[in-house]
């Protein structure tokens, strides 16, 4: 029975290993084959990574890249949460100010690029802004969705146990919510990342999506255009990872029944 | 008139339904559970037998077996002669009103099964059910519009409208209330006296099994096996507060070991 | 007094907000900076000399080929992969790999393969469309209750009837919130896209106005114009989950 485990288990390692590595097989075989193609193949994108990490570059990009989305999302948490979870509990500033919301919403982040130079220049600070209002806006709607989510018996039991105003907020709402906040704060942060990547190919000269950008238009170099697309994805990926460990901490465990 | 263990043929029809030797393991985690062991039954034609037994114990397994949706383990299922291989139009399952489709309209859902005939029998084998459940009024109407009740009678309906031989019910009006059920006990009861089906009912509520079965099949808890065969004498209408009611019903009380008083 | 609560507060917050935001420009003196009278006459310039529609047109051009096409694609991928288990955590190492890598950033690749114009800017939406449409399908196949299937098996349906007949109806209620989705998240990628691969559009119009003469009026016109078509797009959707025959999936609209 115990060896019948361990296979069930290597087998679902085996799996995705092995389509992975026969999509980086394929891909080899169709450079290989169209040999003057400009895109070039795992084996010349793995040589110019490390190439980059040699000059000290990849380092640099990553930390740029993660400074920007760390300022920016953490700026918009602190004040979209708080923000979000009053909008939810006074049913009329919500009437208020949902049309607004859903004008702001369907906006990309990048349309605010010339105004963010117009007010931050052409720099970090504008980057930054642009993450910050890239994650304010979902991390508003997400705080206001978690009060409503809040069962109404809760709220109910904690003022029939004489908790003022005040103490329910802190006792009860914030607690009840925060399952719901981390999801959404998972969810933005790979928002951000997104946004952080597009920013940087328009807006600054620093980071992962400047990278890729001017691998190409300083000198075709595909190798690190790839290059910079394989560590976004694996950052991103990591970073989301890291968010679902916060998800199993046994405090917030109780609301992920399945 | 009860008796023990093994099947019991009072009359000289025909059998439908029988099971060997039927035993259900279930592997989970490198663990065995013995769910089902030796269960041995027989079922006549247009007979109404209730399983009775504790919640878990393994009745809906049991159906589920019956059902063709589980294979046994080991043992004997047969219907009509014919071992159970899978699935049959022949014999529906009607869970509780959880199985009724909700993207169909009333109507849809009795169609369900109809698409082997043509548009006019289709439409009168619909009125003829939504008739005989209570629907009408409601063939356009979605089952979120319907109440627990409706969504129950629904399902029923969508099951003989493809005149299966045999009908098996899992608990279904478990998700009602109290009420609710008393009333579609008696819809149940007269549709199987004018349908004619043989209707295997699994249930955890003795009253109910001693109100609608012809035989009573007490089952222990797990691993289940069949403690007895309890037959309701008793013709329909049945009086609930009738002596022989009573008898029976304590009798079955008596043999799962419950106390009569509260 | 009270059924009118949902249309007077938000006047209200909007009347105060554009107030504060004429009198900040009054305040500062700003040269650059628009007002919302300033940004009202350059939508009505933009109208006169037809660009307003040609660009919206344009974006919502290559919306609908880049969004069509993923829905097109996406949904059978997704059926597929929630259908066949082994498929999709064979296939799901590559999904979660590529998620995080904007669209955007694709924009090199897409021009070596599309060339710069129309075809790398719909190839981008429909990139960044795919994924949330075959995730939304995959969870709608996976989430059907086993009941339903068992019901149509009962019934004496086939592989291809279940399908049909059962499976994609279920899922369905899921496979739209995965439209609605990706539809949204198309608006924002073609606006991103046209800043930086084409010469028309919505996008263009916002990096333009500004590259080429600091019209902010133009930009902030155009910036209106983003958030009100894609809310339109947004509401449009929603619309689809009010049909009765899909309603039963959406508890709480």
């Amino acid at each position: 029975m115990e060896n019948l485990r361990f296979w069930v288990k290597v087998r679902g390692v085996l799996l995705p290993i092995s389509s992975v590595a026969v999509l980086i097989g394929a891909w080899q075989i169709a450079i290989a084959m169209n040999s003057d193609s400009l895109v070039p193949g795992p084996w010349a994108v793995l040589l110019g990574i490390v190439e980059l990490a040699q000059k000290g570059l990849l380092v640099k990009y990553v930390v740029a890249s993660l400074f920007r989305v760390t300022w920016g999302f953490l700026g918009a948490a602190v004040l979209a949460i708080p923000f979000g979870l009053m909008l939810g509990w006074y049913r009329r500033s919500e009437l208020a100010i949902n049309p607004l919301i859903q004008i702001l919403r369907p906006i990309s982040p990048l349309a605010w690029i010339p105004i963010s130079i117009l007010w931050f220049g052409v720099g970090d600070l504008a980057a930054v802004y642009l993450i910050f209002l890239a994650s304010f806006l979902p991390l508003t709607v997400t705080a206001m969705n978690a009060v409503r989510n809040v069962s109404a018996v809760h709220l109910n039991a904690g003022r029939n146990f004489g908790l003022s105003q005040r103490q329910l907020i802190l006792k009860v709402l914030y607690p009840a919510a925060m399952p719901q906040l981390i999801v959404g704060l998972r969810i933005t942060l790979g928002i951000s990342w997104l946004v952080v990547v597009a920013a940087e190919m328009i807006a600054v000269n620093s980071g992962l999506g400047f990278l890729i950008i001017d691998a190409r238009n300083a000198g075709n170099r595909y190798d690190l255009v790839i290059g910079g697309m394989v560590m976004i994805g694996l950052i991103g990926l990591i970073l989301d990872m890291l968010m679902r460990s916060l998800e199993k901490l046994k405090f917030l465990k109780w609301s992920y029944v399945s | 008139m009860a008796q023990r263990g093994g099947a019991v043929v009072e009359r000289a029809v025909k059998t439908k339904l029988s099971l060997r030797g039927v035993n259900m393991v279930f592997r989970r985690d490198g663990n065995e559970v013995n769910v089902l062991e030796n269960i041995a039954l027989d079922a006549r034609e247009g007979e109404f037998v209730c399983i009775l037994g504790p919640s878990g114990c393994g009745k809906s397994t049991l159906l589920n077996i019956v059902g063709g949706f589980i294979k046994a383990t080991s043992g004997q299922v047969l219907i009509d002669d014919e071992p159970v291989a899978g699935p049959d139009p022949r014999r529906i399952f009607v869970f509780q009103e959880r199985g009724v489709f909700p993207w169909l309209t009333v109507e849809g859902n009795i169609d369900f099964g109809l698409h082997k005939l043509d548009k006019a029998e289709r439409q009168r084998s619909i009125r003829h059910y939504i008739k005989l459940v209570g629907l009408e009024g409601f063939e356009k109407a979605y089952p979120q519009e319907l109440s627990g009740g409706m969504k129950q009678r629904l399902e029923v309906a969508r099951a003989l409208a493809v005149n299966p031989d045999m009908l098996f019910l899992d608990e279904p009006f478990g998700a009602l209330d109290s009420i609710t059920r008393l009333t579609m006990r008696g819809e149940l009861l007269r549709i199987w006296e004018a349908e004619k089906k043989t209707i295997l009912f699994v249930t955890h509520d003795i009253e109910e099994s001693v109100q609608l079965a012809d035989r009573v099949v007490v089952m222990s808890a797990r691993p289940a096996t069949i403690r007895r065969h309890v037959v309701i004498d008793i013709p329909h209408p049945r009086d609930i507060s009738s002596p022989r009611y009573l008898e029976l019903r304590d009798s079955i009380f008596e043999e799962i070991g419950l106390a009569h008083t509260v | 007094m009270r059924k009118l609560e949902p249309i007077l507060w938000p006047l209200a917050l909007a009347v105060a907000l554009l107030c504060a935001w004429h009198l900040a420009v009054v305040w500062t003196a700003t040269r650059v900076f628009p007002s919302p009278f300033d940004v009202q006459r350059g939508l009505a310039e933009l109208m006169r000399k037809g660009l307003l529609w040609s660009y919206i047109g344009d974006s919502l051009f290559r919306v609908s080929l880049g969004y069509l096409s993923a829905v097109v694609l996406g949904v059978p991928t997704g059926l597929a992969l929630g259908w066949y288990p082994v498929a999709a955590k064979a296939v799901n190492p590559v999904i979660q790999m590529m998620r995080p890598i904007s669209p955007l950033a694709w924009i090199p690749l897409a021009i070596v393969w599309f060339g710069v114009g129309n075809t790398a800017s719909v190839f981008l939406i429909f990139l960044a469309s795919f994924f949330p449409i075959v995730v939304a399908s995959a969870n709608g196949v996976r989430n059907v209750p086993i009941m339903y299937l068992q019901a149509g098996q009962n019934f004496g349906l086939r592989p291809a009837a279940l399908l049909r007949r059962v499976i994609f109806p279920a899922a369905l209620p899921q496979i739209l919130i995965g439209l609605r989705i990706a539809l949204g998240v198309a608006w924002l990628v073609v606006v991103a896209a046209e800043m930086i691969a084409v010469d028309s559009g919505l996008g263009y119009l916002v990096i333009d106005s500004r590259n080429a003469g600091k019209r902010y009026d133009l930009v902030v016109a155009g910036m209106l114009m983003i958030g009100l078509i894609g809310l339109g797009l947004d509401v449009g959707v929603r619309r689809l989950e009010t049909v009765r025959s899909v309603r039963w999936g959406f508890r709480n609209e």
